[in-house]
C-alpha cells in the first residue's frame, strides 16, 4: 500500500471500504484479512459483509428510529399523542421477537456451512476446491510450524528444510500444517490466506490454507508472548511453482538444523539475536537444511514424557539453557 | 530473620525507579507510584486537619447500612477509574508513537494492558454495579436492610482487598503481564516467577469471593425481603436484572476463583494444573477462565439494562412497555449466558461441530438482547420524552451499542473470528458493549439516583456537556479500532510496523483526551453541584415524578429506609399510589425499628486478607500464617459476644416521617416542564395522574 501512504486520512478510509467489497482493485504489498489471495480467507470476507449486511435487518430501525422517536415524542410536541398506559401490542411482540429469531437461524445455518467448510483442519482437496470453486495445482505441501520466543520455525519434512522468519509456499498447492510451541501458548495467523489457530506445547494443532496467486501476508502471532511479542510476525510469501523450487533449492544448500542449532535457536529473542547467537551473517529470515529428522514430534514429545521439564531445559523461561536441555528421541 | 521480608527487597519500590534511571519509561512508572502514594497521604491528611477518622469509622467503615455501603463501593469504583483511566491515556499516547517501537519500554506497556483490563473489569465496573445494586435492591422492594448485613460489609471489604493488592503493584514491585485474563503457562512459575502473577491470583480470588457473597445476599434479599404484596412479576424490572446478576454472580464466580487458587498452587507449591509439562494443560484454563468470563460480561450489562428500563419509563412519562417480555429476555440471557463461553477461543482447535454450536448459542443471546432494545424503544414511543442527561447517555447507548451488538454477531461467526480474534477488532468489540452498554447506564443511574442518595440533584448542563465528551471521546478512541483490527493489527501490541495506523492511533489518542475530560466532567459536575445544592435540593425525594418505591421516601432516606413495610399491589407502585392521589399518607401507629449495629468485621477481613494476599505474593509466610489465623480468631471471639440490634423508638420514626409527609403536602409539587430548576424539591405534579 505504498502508495496510498501519502493519501489523505479520509481517502485512505474510503479506499479500505472499496477494498472491502471490491478486492479486484487491490495491488497491495503486503495482503491482509481484506484483500485476501487464498480461497479460505475468501470466504471468511464473504461471511464477514453477509453477516454485516443480514444484521442490517436488525440493527437499522434502531439507528434510524431511535432519533425520530426522541424527535416526534419530545414533550413539547403537541401535535404527538400521549399514551402513558400503553404498554403491550400482540403484533409488536411477536414482530420483536420473530425478526431477530428468524436472523439468528438464517445466519446460523450460514455459520455452521461455513464451519465446516473451512474447518482448520479439514484438508484441501478436490472436493473442497470443487465445492468453493477455486484449482489444486500440485499435492499438498506439509509444514510443521513450532512458535517460539519471538519467531516462528516452519519446518517442510518432505523437503528437508526448514525457516525461521518466513514462510514460502507454492502457489496452487495446498499448505498442510501442524502446530505446536516449544515455549508459552501462541495464535498462528497468516490473514490473507486463513485464519488463526493457537499453538500449545505438547499438543498438535492443524490449519490449512492454499494461495491462488502469488503474494505476500504476514505470518503473526496474535497471543500476547512477552516483550518481543511485536516482532514476532514472519511474511508469509506465495510463489510460482519456479520460484518455489528456486527457493527450495537455497534451502536445502544451507547450514543444518539439528538438535544442538535448533537449542540455541529456541532461546528468547528475534530473529537478530538468532543469527547472532548462530554465527550467521546479514538479516532478514534464516534458511536450513534439516539435520533432525522428527524435529517437530520431538518437540512435541518433550512435554509428554512424564518427566518434567525443569525451567532451565524450558525454552522461554528466563533462565533457559540450550546447555541443559535436549529434546528427548523418538521412534523414528 | 533473613525471611522476614520474603523476597520482599529495598529495589522493588517504584517511587525510586526513575531517580536510578531517567526515561520517559521509568518516569511514568514511579510518577504513577508517587501519585498512588501522594494520594492516599493526602487523604489521609485531610482526615486529620479535619478531624474525620472518628467520622470516617463510626459512620462509614464500620457501617452495615445498605446504602452507605452502596456508596462506598461507588467510591472505590471511581477512584481505581481514575487509575484506569489514566493508563488508557498512556497507552494511547504510547500507541500514538508505535510504529516500530514507542515511548513505553515493552514490558511496561504489558503491565499497562494488564492492570488497565484488571482494573477496570474486577475493581471498576463490579464495583459499580455492586453498589448500585446495593444501593436500589432493599429501597425497590420496600426493605429495610440486605438479608446478611453484615456478609455485605464483608464482601465490601474482599473488594477492597483486590483493589489494595492491585493499587500496591503499583508502588511495591510490578503486576503481571499477561492482560487481565492472565492466561497460563505464560504467568506460570517457569515463565514468571513473579511478583506480579501472584498479585493478580491474590486480588482476583479474594475479590471473587466478595463478589460470590455479594451475589448470594443479594439473590437471598430479593427472595425473601420483598414487601407483601410483591409477587415476582411485580418487582421493578432493576430488581429483576439484580436478581438475574446476583444469579450469575454465584454461579460464575466460583470457577474464576478455583482457577485462580489453582493457579497459586502452580506458582507456589509445584503442582501442574496448567503447566506445558506433566500433563498440566492450559486449555483448563481457558475453559474455567471463561466458563467465569461470559456470564460475567452479563454480571455487568444486566444490572445496567435495568438502569436504562427505568430511565426510559421515567423521563418518557409511561408505562415501560413489555414488562413481561423484558424479564423473560433477562433470564433467558442469564441461562444462555453460561452456554456461550467458547467462543472466546474458537482458535484453540475444536471440532467443527463444536464451533458451530457454540456460534449459533452465541447467536442466540442476540435474540433477547435484540428485544430489549426494541422494548426500549417501544417505551419511548407515545411518551413525553424530556432530554434530560440520563438520556442523553440512553441516546448514546442506543446507537453505540447496537454497533457493538454487530460487531458481536460477526464475531459470533467462527469462521469470521478465526481472522479477528486477538485484533484490535475485539478491542474496539468490548469496550463497545462495556463503555455504553455499562458505564453509560452508570452515569445516567448516577445522574437519576444521586438525588435520592445525597438529597440534592446534579447540574443538568455540566452533566450534559460530560455525557456528550463520553459518546464523543468514545466514537473517537475506539470505533477507529474495527479497522486497524480488520487490518490486522493484533490487540496487546506494544509496536506495529504498519504507517498506515498511525493516523488512525492519533485519532484515537484525541478521542482519548476527550474521555480523560469527560471523566474530570464527572467530578467538575459534582462541584458544581455540591457549590448550588441548596439550589439543588429534593429533600422530598422524588425529583423525576418516579415510579417505584425508592422514590416513596425522603431523600436522603433515613436509616431505616420506610417508616412502615409498604403495601404493594401493582407494579410501578408508587406511581399507582401517586394517580390515586395518596402518595404521603402518615399510618395510624408507628413501630420501633430494628436495625443491625455497626461492626469492625468488614474492616478486619479487608486488612487481615489484604496483608494475607501481600504475604502471599511476597513469600512473608509468618504474615501469611498471621494474617489468616488473626482473621479466624477474630471471628472465632466475635462470634461469642453479643451483637444487640439498634432500636430506634417508634416516636423517633413518627417525627422524621411526619416531618417528611407534612412538607410533602405544603409543597405544590413541580411540573416536569420545571424539573430542572429550584421549583424541583422532590415532590412530583405528575403528567400520569393527568393522563389515566
Amino acid at each position: 500500500m505504498s502508495s496510498a501512504r501519502h493519501l489523505g486520512a479520509a481517502y485512505r478510509c474510503a479506499l479500505l471500504f472499496a477494498l472491502l467489497f471490491a478486492p479486484s482493485l487491490a495491488v497491495a504489498e503486503v495482503q491482509g484479512f481484506l484483500t485476501p489471495f487464498g480461497a479460505i480467507a475468501r470466504v471468511q470476507r464473504t461471511e464477514l459483509i453477509w453477516a454485516t449486511a443480514i444484521t442490517m435487518i436488525a440493527i437499522l430501525p434502531v439507528l434510524v428510529g431511535t432519533p425520530l422517536i426522541l424527535w416526534w415524542y419530545r414533550r413539547d410536541n403537541t401535535r404527538a399523542t400521549y399514551r402513558p398506559q400503553w404498554h403491550f401490542n400482540t403484533k409488536l411482540e411477536i414482530l420483536m421477537w420473530g425478526v431477530p429469531t428468524i436472523i439468528i437461524v438464517a445466519l446460523s445455518v450460514w455459520l455452521t456451512q461455513a464451519v465446516f467448510r473451512i474447518d482448520p483442519y479439514r484438508d484441501i482437496d478436490a472436493e473442497m476446491a470443487e465445492g468453493m470453486d477455486f484449482e489444486i495445482t500440485g499435492p499438498p505441501v506439509p509444514v510443521d510450524v513450532v512458535g517460539l520466543d519471538w519467531k516462528w520455525l516452519f519446518i517442510y519434512p518432505e523437503e528437508n528444510i526448514a525457516s525461521v522468519g518466513e514462510l514460502v509456499l507454492p502457489v496452487g498447492r495446498p499448505a498442510d500444517m501442524r502446530l505446536t510451541t516449544d515455549t508459552v501458548m501462541q495464535s498462528f495467523m497468516a490473514p490473507g490466506l486463513a485464519g488463526q489457530i493457537y499453538t500449545m506445547a505438547g499438543m498438535v494443532t492443524q490449519l490449512s490454507m492454499i494461495a491462488d496467486s502469488p503474494g505476500t501476508t504476514v505470518g503473526q502471532n496474535t497471543q500476547y508472548n512477552g516483550t518481543g511479542f511485536p516482532a514476532q510476525r514472519a511474511p508469509v510469501r506465495a510463489l510460482s511453482t519456479e520460484d518455489y523450487a528456486d527457493w527450495v533449492e537455497t534451502a536445502r544448500g544451507a547450514p543444518a538444523l539439528d538438535a544442538e542449532t535448533y537449542g540455541v535457536l529456541a532461546q528468547s529473542g528475534d530473529i537478530a539475536k538468532a543469527r547472532t547467537d548462530l554465527g550467521r551473517e546479514g538479516d532478514g529470515p534464516l534458511v536450513f537444511s534439516l539435520a533432525a529428522p522428527r524435529l517437530f514430534d520431538r518437540v512435541v514429545a518433550r512435554y509428554r514424557s512424564g518427566e518434567p521439564v525443569p525451567p532451565e531445559a524450558q525454552p522461554g523461561s528466563p533462565v533457559y539453557d540450550p546447555e541443559s536441555a535436549s529434546l528427548p528421541e523418538v521412534p523414528q | 530473620m533473613i525471611d522476614l521480608f520474603g523476597r520482599l527487597a529495598w529495589g522493588e519500590l517504584k517511587l525510586f525507579e526513575f531517580f536510578h534511571a531517567p526515561s520517559i519509561d521509568t518516569a511514568v512508572a514511579s510518577g504513577a507510584a508517587w501519585m498512588a502514594v501522594l494520594g492516599v497521604l493526602a487523604v489521609m491528611a485531610w482526615l486529620t486537619v479535619a478531624r474525620r477518622w472518628g467520622w470516617l469509622w463510626s459512620e462509614w467503615l464500620t457501617s452495615v447500612d445498605h446504602k452507605k455501603i452502596g456508596i462506598m463501593y461507588m467510591v472505590i469504583g471511581f477512584v481505581m477509574m481514575a487509575r484506569g483511566v489514566f493508563e488508557g491515556i498512556v497507552m494511547r499516547a504510547h500507541q500514538t508513537t508505535a510504529l516500530d517501537g514507542g515511548v513505553l519500554s515493552n514490558t511496561h506497556w504489558a503491565e499497562l494492558f494488564s492492570t488497565h483490563g484488571t482494573v477496570m473489569i474486577f475493581f471498576v465496573a463490579m464495583p459499580f454495579i455492586t453498589g448500585f445494586m446495593n444501593y436500589l435492591i432493599p429501597l425497590q422492594i420496600g426493605a429495610r436492610d440486605m438479608a446478611f448485613p453484615v456478609l455485605n460489609q464483608i464482601s465490601l471489604g474482599l473488594t477492597t482487598t483486590g483493589a489494595a493488592l492491585v493499587m500496591i503493584s503499583l508502588v511495591v514491585g510490578a503486576f503481571e503481564t499477561g492482560g487481565w485474563t492472565a492466561y497460563p503457562p505464560f504467568t506460570g512459575a517457569d515463565f514468571d516467577p513473579g511478583p506480579g502473577p501472584d498479585y493478580w491470583v491474590w486480588a482476583i480470588a479474594l475479590s471473587g469471593f466478595g463478589s460470590m457473597f455479594s451475589g448470594m445476599n443479594f439473590a437471598v434479599t430479593i427472595y425473601k425481603m420483598r414487601a407483601p404484596g410483591m409477587s415476582f412479576m411485580k418487582m421493578p424490572v432493576f430488581t429483576w436484572t439484580a436478581l438475574c446478576t446476583s444469579i450469575l454472580l454465584i454461579f460464575a464466580l466460583p470457577p474464576l476463583t478455583v482457577a485462580c487458587l489453582m493457579q497459586a498452587l502452580d506458582r507456589l507449591a509445584g503442582f501442574h494444573f496448567f503447566t506445558n509439562d506433566l500433563g498440566g494443560n492450559m486449555m483448563n484454563y481457558a475453559n474455567l477462565f471463561w466458563m467465569f468470563g461470559h456470564p460475567e460480561v452479563y454480571i455487568l450489562v444486566l444490572p445496567a439494562y435495568g438502569i436504562f428500563s427505568e430511565l426510559t419509563s421515567m423521563f418518557a412519562a409511561k408505562r415501560l412497555y413489555g414488562y413481561t417480555s423484558l424479564v423473560i429476555a433477562t433470564m433467558s440471557i442469564a441461562v444462555i449466558s453460561f452456554c456461550v463461553w467458547l467462543h472466546h477461543f474458537f482458535t484453540m482447535g475444536n471440532s467443527a461441530t463444536i464451533n458451530a454450536a457454540f456460534g449459533i448459542a452465541t447467536g442466540i443471546i442476540a435474540i433477547p438482547t435484540g428485544v430489549k432494545v426494541y422494548v426500549w424503544m417501544a417505551t419511548l414511543w407515545g411518551g413525553r420524552i424530556r432530554m434530560t442527561t440520563p438520556m442523553v447517555y440512553m441516546t448514546g447507548f442506543f446507537i453505540l451499542f447496537v454497533i457493538g451488538g454487530l460487531s458481536g454477531i460477526i464475531l459470533a461467526n467462527p469462521a469470521i473470528n478465526w481472522q479477528v480474534h486477538n485484533t484490535q477488532f475485539i478491542v474496539a468489540h468490548f469496550h463497545n458493549v462495556l463503555l455504553p452498554g455499562l458505564i453509560f447506564g452508570i452515569f445516567a443511574g448516577v445522574h437519576i439516583w444521586f438525588p435520592k442518595a445525597f438529597g440534592f440533584r446534579l447540574d443538568e448542563r455540566a452533566g450534559k456537556i460530560t455525557a456528550l465528551l463520553w459518546i464523543v471521546g468514545f466514537c473517537l478512541t475506539f470505533l477507529p479500532l474495527y479497522l486497524v483490527g480488520l487490518m490486522g493489527y493484533p490487540r496487546r501490541s506494544a509496536a506495529f510496523d504498519n504507517p498506515d495506523f498511525v493516523p488512525i492511533m492519533i485519532v484515537c489518542m484525541i478521542g482519548a483526551c476527550l474521555l480523560m475530560a469527560a471523566f474530570a466532567g464527572l467530578f467538575v459536575t459534582l462541584w458544581i453541584s455540591i457549590r448550588n445544592r441548596d439550589a439543588l435540593a429534593v429533600p422530598l425525594g422524588d425529583p423525576w415524578d418516579g415510579r417505584t418505591l425508592e422514590w416513596a421516601t425522603s431523600a436522603p432516606p433515613p436509616p431505616w429506609n420506610f417508616a412502615m413495610i409498604p403495601h404493594v399491589n401493582e407494579r410501578d407502585a408508587f406511581a399507582r399510589e401517586k394517580a390515586d392521589g395518596q402518595p404521603y399518607v402518615t399510618p395510624e401507629r408507628y413501630e420501633d425499628v430494628h436495625l443491625p449495629p455497626n461492626t469492625a468485621a468488614g474492616m478486619v477481613v479487608m486488612i487481615a486478607t489484604t496483608a494475607f494476599g501481600f504475604a502471599m505474593t511476597w513469600w512473608i509466610w509468618w504474615l501469611a500464617v498471621a494474617s489468616f489465623a488473626g482473621m479466624v480468631l477474630w471471628y472465632v471471639v466475635h462470634s461469642f459476644r453479643e451483637h444487640p440490634e439498634v432500636t430506634i423508638p417508634a416516636s423517633t420514626v413518627a417525627r422524621h416521617h411526619k416531618a417528611w409527609v407534612e412538607a410533602a403536602s405544603l409543597n405544590p409539587g413541580v411540573t416536569r416542564d420545571h424539573e430542572n430548576d429550584t421549583r424541583n424539591r422532590g415532590r412530583a405534579a405528575t403528567d400520569m395522574v393527568v393522563a389515566s
